[in-house]
């Protein structure tokens, strides 16, 4: 049992490397982020998640089956994703996608929903993008239904309506992978999450806490709102981006090129500004292992930690030396973070948790 | 207490925007004294404005102005028209700074330009920007050419910035656009009911 979950997140993003000014293939890419998974495993973290998108100069577009090959090569790892786009997906190719999924890892899978960040990716899929938070809600509805439902029939409005329709395979175990809904700015994603008692996950890279705070606590609230816990019991995940080495002076030096070129906030401030504002740590093992903590206090405790490891066109070799020295600080992150956890807030969801309470509420006395 | 913050997007050292800045500023304290005033020059602003634009957050000093302004009941904004409008740091300081905070503030236009050719780029670009903005935006606008900064015009531009003021206050003791910005998040929108009820239409 793990009370909290560490992992990784991918973008899947081909930038040309600074230093060597080189860019790789998509090929290398996608060969590249099945080596970062399975060295996740190898260094002890718990989950790997790739984002999903359809536009160059990312390459995961098809998150399950990477996902699926990537589950043939690993034990323990649990697969997710960073985020899957509840908006442009058909909901009864994610509900069957991702049961297939599920089955064929024994469980380890769970999923993050998102939007995605790119307007002109929905008509690409026959949707239209002023309509993005209705389609977000119409469309998770639907996939609720279809994987806790065996039979149904529905009509909305961006979908040709189901009679009596049931998705196959059904879940295994008759759970449904555990769903968390990634936003930094929708109240109604937040909304979503507390309503179903899903989990939440704020991508906590790009800008202050402060950003973050809000919904977080907004999600929590509503969580208990909606009877499913207190609000330090909501079901948390935050993002996170690091770049280590022992000397912290020789990170700054090393990942400075990266930084001041990333597709996202390069060529504007500083690494230093940067790291100040945001929760971006450039240091050593330990200022990492700081900072990190950190998150708990602003966030609450939590369950699951993913960092950005593979991104800014840094050198697979430079990733995986980064994994390394993420393996190594691992130990350390846990027994803070088990530290300072109150009792009662839950463990980060797996299946086979999800499947023992489900079973022990069929079990229940009903009471009067 | 009414709460006014000027902003001055002067560049050069001893700008007149922001000698225009003070003069507004000074017939507001004239006007009543008990108005608390905060001077914003935007120049020293202007990286953290430009990190802004590319990362999406205010640098904590953005913050703080950003914050100051939020705050405020009333907003003097002073530019220098260059190629016809306010300048590319004015628009950027506005671009970066959250969707609803103007929403219901008064706002005074004012600019300064090198010839009076230029004046109509008050109301031909800075009052369509705080329109957008949802701002109350006073009627007069005051442009301060060469001319006016001499003796014949010195008294023209007075009362323009006297005349302007005057309208400020009003609307600032008034009822306003009857709005302001809230961070409060609205549970009864139709999307976030649509959630908890998905039949609702």
């Amino acid at each position: 049992m793990t009370s909290m979950q560490f992992g990784i997140f991918t973008v899947g993003d081909v930038t040309r490397d600074p230093i060597a000014g080189t860019t790789i293939s998509e090929h290398q890419r996608i060969k590249n982020t099945v080596e970062i998974a399975k060295k996740a495993e190898d260094i002890g973290l718990d989950v790997f998640a790739t984002g999903e998108h359809h536009n160059p100069p990312f390459v995961p577009s098809s998150p399950t089956t990477t996902l699926a090959y990537i589950g043939a090569q690993t034990e323990k790892l649990l697969l997710s994703t960073s985020t899957t786009l509840i908006t442009t997906n058909d909901p009864v190719k994610l509900a069957e996608d991702y049961a297939t999924l599920q089955h064929l890892v024994d469980g380890r899978t769970d999923l993050m929903l998102g939007r995605g960040n790119t307007a002109p990716v929905y008509p690409w899929f026959g949707y239209d993008g002023s309509k993005a938070v209705e389609l977000t809600i119409e469309h998770y509805q639907l996939l609720r239904r279809l994987w806790d439902e065996d039979v149904v029939s529905w009509e909305g409005k961006f979908r040709t309506p189901l009679q009596s329709f049931t998705a196959t395979p059904r879940p295994l175990d008759g759970v449904a992978p555990f769903v968390w809904h990634g936003s930094i700015r929708t109240p109604e994603v937040a909304e979503l999450a507390a309503y179903y008692g899903d989990g939440y996950f704020a991508n906590n890279i790009f800008w202050p806490k402060e950003h973050y705070i809000r919904l977080i606590n907004f999600y929590r609230q509503r969580y208990a709102h909606y009877g499913h816990g207190q609000p330090h019991q909501a079901i948390v995940g935050l993002g996170g981006q690091f770049f280590m080495r022992k000397n912290s002076q020789d990170a700054v030096d090393e990942f400075r090129p990266y930084f001041d070129n990333a597709p996202v906030y390069g060529h504007g401030p500083s690494l230093e500004d940067f790291t100040a504002q945001t929760p971006l740590t450039v240091g050593s093992p330990q200022q990492f292992i700081e900072k990190t903590l950190t998150f708990a206090d602003y966030f609450g405790d939590y369950q699951r930690q993913l960092f950005l490891v593979d991104h800014a066109g840094l050198p697979q070799k430079i990733v995986l030396e980064q994994l390394d020295l993420l393996g190594e600080v691992l130990p350390t992150l846990r027994a803070e973070f088990d530290a300072r956890r109150p009792a009662d807030v839950p463990d980060a969801p797996t299946h086979a948790a999800r499947v023992a309470a489900r079973d022990a509420a069929l079990e229940a006395p009903v009471s009067a | 207490m009414t709460r006014i913050v000027v902003v001055s997007a002067g560049v050069s050292d001893a700008s007149s925007s922001t000698l225009l800045a003070g003069q507004v500023a000074a017939a507001i304290t004239r006007a009543d004294a008990t108005i608390s005033i905060e001077t914003v020059e935007l120049r020293p602003l202007a990286h953290d404005v430009i990190d802004a634009s590319i990362t999406g957050f205010a640098s904590p000093r953005l913050q703080h102005v950003h914050d100051l302004i939020s705050q405020a009941d009333g907003l003097v904004v002073v530019s220098p028209v260059y190629k016809a409008s306010y300048t590319g740091l004015f628009k950027a300081f506005f671009d970066a700074i959250d969707q609803d905070v103007l929403v219901g503030t008064t706002v005074l236009l004012a600019a300064t330009g090198g010839t009076a050719r230029h004046s109509l780029a008050l109301d031909f670009a800075m009052r369509p920007l705080f329109a957008y903005l949802q701002a109350v935006v006073v009627p007069t606008g005051v442009f301060a050419s060469p001319h006016d900064w001499g003796s014949e015009g010195a008294g023209a531009l007075e009362s323009r910035v006297e005349r302007a003021v005057g309208e400020m206050l009003s609307l600032l003791g008034g009822t306003g656009s009857g709005r302001s910005a809230s961070d409060d998040i609205d549970l009864f929108s139709e999307t976030m009911l649509s959630i908890s009820d998905p039949r609702r239409d």
